[in-house]
């Protein structure tokens, strides 16, 4: 497969030639084209959300929609996070697919009891009578330099509670693919748009139908050495470090997880059976995390394959820190390469 | 301590007197006249359909009281002492209309056709649901305090997108229900709904049954002015009525549910009630409260109050009241046969319905506890 370190790719796989249906979108206009197919395709589909309408969310990634389907599918809430999804919760109940928009990761905690007490298990608690098809888009992570509560990543809190599905697009592709493929599925899923990847631009094919698993992983860059598992925006700083550890003679593999919970385990056991080593990206704090999850299960799975014990690069056990030292906090190239380091001196 | 009854605050809708006598409302009610003119369209069989009712209600709460008492079930919430406002409001609501109960609406269950046995299962932890809403219009319990106000809003935010209020078609327009208790009105989530209902004008009624206490703290501690007065800030037409008077609870629900399917929006409406037993079964309300207390609510006993109407307007005898009790017994005898009936569901049950797809790693949980389990020699040692 193609090396590339800008990530993208196309159903033809050959990066960077578009075909006829392809065009070049960064990834906030990939997610926009996505929520507009579903808007058009199915009339109970409607987006909620703090300034979605007129304005266009505060990253303009529903920019234009309001004008085109009306307030009524595409509606500026009260600013009110648990009203949000209380009330999405209830629309899904009477038959609607509601995609709601948290504008900052930071500010979905005033709705975490109801994304986790109720949206979560109302499908369980009804014995699959009650279903809740609800799409949370969360921009999320960090190098933007914002102020406080605009960069976390709190994926593992949602990834504790049964009944979520949570994916993070890392291409504009997989923006428009996965918007859609969120939005039809019957589950509630949490929908981690990377905020540092808006403006990244990418091949997409608008005309193909959402096809394939949102919840199976991608190799995006082969290698013998080692795996470095990633997702979201960790997958550009994981591919530029193999890049430059390509430079020094290791061919490291690269993985976008794609999807949080469930994970593709399968995938990354894999590329650990061939490689004998890995390493896990990802911003958000390492302690009780996502990489330590997949760390455990890689060591129930490969074992005896490892060379080296599993290791994970992330942000610290501390608050998200001030922008202008969350370079220092956040998984860089340097870090993924001194862990890379750390493996083979095992 | 002097004590007065929160039921004589001027512009609180009465139309029956604690003795069980027709009374005008007070002039300070809004539209009483209206609303008067409204609970006198409730004739004698549907006044004594509501008493039934409320006396089976009743009967089932303290059936379900003993089962829990005798380790039946691990917890019950009891609502005795406000039959009136569930069973007033509840005849109020059309087929078409939505329930969100909390989880001591036990009465509107019964009045909504759904067989109160199945409340059952959440409480002897066979199930955390146990019923199917759809049939009913009655959705589930739900035990965090004040969540499900939300969903009715929302809910009637979508009946509002189906263009289902406002048509003048009664076969056509509908509307929501959602009860809550006065605890409930302290939290962000039913603020928020009354946010919500008060901006899209959705087709909703906040029905709050100010039972006086959640759990050991009274409504004082839940807020520092009459709970009705909340509604008006968020531009929610309110009216507070006596919540242990069965026609003044039907009267102001049906005109609320009126206004909301003709597409005018929400009402919030204060029933003041007394939760004559303790919040659940878990709780020992001599703790906190004064027997001067229980003992003038006990008195104001909303079956015994309508029953005083019925037997002075000649719609109650004792041929009636024996065939109510006679119910009641068949009734109370069905529901301990069956909640001795419900056994814990197959421990593999734990695995169905997380998700409505296939899940990789459910799917895997699965197959592993399946393996464990058939590995016992004994097939039933691993339960």
């Amino acid at each position: 497969m193609a090396i590339t370190t800008d990530i993208q790719t196309n159903a033809t796989g050959d990066a960077g030639r578009p075909t006829p249906s392809t065009t070049t979108l960064p990834l906030a206009r990939a997610i926009n084209a996505g929520l507009r197919r579903a808007l058009e395709q199915d009339d109970r589909v409607m987006l909620m959300g703090e300034d979605i309408g007129r304005l266009g969310g505060v990253f303009r990634v529903t920019d234009g929609l309001q004008a085109q389907f009306g307030t009524q599918r595409v509606v500026d809430s009260p600013l009110a996070e648990s009203g949000i999804l209380g009330t999405a919760i209830g629309l899904a109940m009477a038959g609607y697919r509601p995609v709601v928009e948290i504008q900052f990761d930071g500010f979905v905690f005033p709705a975490f009891d109801q994304i986790t007490t109720q949206l979560a298990k109302l499908h369980y608690r009804s014995q699959g009578r009650v279903r809740v098809p609800v799409v949370i888009r969360i921009p999320y992570g960090g190098h933007i330099g914002a102020i406080e509560h605009h960069s976390e990543s709190p994926e593992a809190l949602f990834a504790h509670t049964a009944g979520l599905r949570i994916v993070s697009p890392a291409t504009a592709q997989d923006g428009y693919t996965m918007i859609q493929q969120a939005i039809a599925s019957p589950d509630p899923v949490i929908f981690l748009e990377p905020k540092s990847r808006y403006w990244e631009k990418g091949a997409v094919e608008l005309d193909a139908e959402p096809s394939g698993d949102l919840h199976r992983a991608r190799t995006v860059r082969a290698g013998r050495d080692a795996t470095l598992v990633a997702y979201g925006p960790s997958v550009a700083t994981s591919l530029a470090a193999a890049q430059a550890a390509a430079e020094e003679g290791r061919e490291l593999e690269v993985i976008d997880l794609r999807s949080v919970a469930p994970l593709d385990l399968d995938s990354v056991v894999a590329s650990v059976e061939r490689t004998g080593r890995l390493i896990v990206v990802h911003e958000a704090p390492t302690a009780h995390g996502v990489g330590a999850e997949i760390a455990a299960a890689v060591a129930e799975r490969c074992f005896y394959r490892l060379q080296a014990p599993v290791l994970r690069v992330g942000g610290f056990h501390t608050p998200y820190p001030a922008s202008a030292i969350e370079s220092d906090y956040l998984p860089s190239l340097d870090r993924i390469l001194d862990a890379v380091d750390r493996a083979f001196a095992a | 301590m002097p004590w007065s009854d929160p039921c004589d605050v001027p512009g609180t809708l009465r139309l029956l007197t604690p003795q069980g006598e027709r009374v005008a409302p007070d002039p300070a009610v809004p539209n009483g006249e209206a609303l008067a003119s409204l609970a006198a369209t409730l004739d004698a069989e549907r006044l004594l359909a509501m008493y039934a009712d409320m006396s089976l209600t009743r009967a089932f709460d303290r059936e379900a009281t003993s089962l829990q008492r005798q380790g039946e079930l691990g917890l019950w919430p009891e609502s005795r002492g406000q039959e009136a406002a569930q069973i007033g409001s509840a005849h109020a609501l059309a087929p078409r209309d939505y329930v969100f109960p909390s989880y001591r609406e036990h009465g509107v269950a019964h009045v909504r056709g759904l067989p109160v046995r199945e409340l059952l299962h959440l409480f002897r932890g066979t199930q955390h649901g146990g019923w199917d809403p759809a049939p009913h219009n009655f959705h589930l319990y739900t035990l965090v305090i004040g969540s499900h106000t939300l969903h009715a809003t929302g809910y009637a935010m979508g009946i509002q997108r189906d263009g289902d209020v406002g048509t003048g078609d009664p076969a056509r327009d509908r509307a929501v229900i959602t009860y809550f208790g006065d605890g409930a009105t302290a939290q962000g989530d039913v603020n928020e709904a009354l946010v919500f209902a008060a901006t899209t004008n959705a087709p909703v009624v906040f029905f709050c049954q100010n039972n006086q206490w959640a759990i050991s703290a009274p409504s004082t501690v839940q807020s520092a002015v009459p709970l009705v007065e909340r509604g008006g800030g968020f531009g929610v037409p309110s009216i507070r009525v006596d919540g242990n008077d069965v026609l003044a609870c039907y009267a102001a629900t049906a005109t609320a549910l009126q206004r909301a399917r003709r597409g005018e929006g929400p009402t919030f409406i204060e029933a003041v009630t007394y939760r004559m037993g303790a919040h659940t079964t878990s709780d020992d309300p001599t703790r906190y409260r004064m027997r001067e207390e229980e003992e003038h609510w006990g008195q104001r006993d909303p079956i015994a109050r309508l029953a005083a109407l019925l037997r002075a307007e000649g719609v109650l005898d004792d041929e009636a009241q024996a065939r109510i009790d006679a119910e009641a017994a068949e009734l109370t005898a069905g529901v301990r046969t069956y909640c001795r009936s419900l056994t814990p569901p197959a421990p593999e049950s734990m695995f169905d319905h997380v998700y409505a797809e296939p899940h990789q790693r459910l799917d895997a949980e699965r197959s592993w506890f399946r393996d464990y389990q058939s590995s016992f020699l004994d097939a039933t040692a691993g339960r």
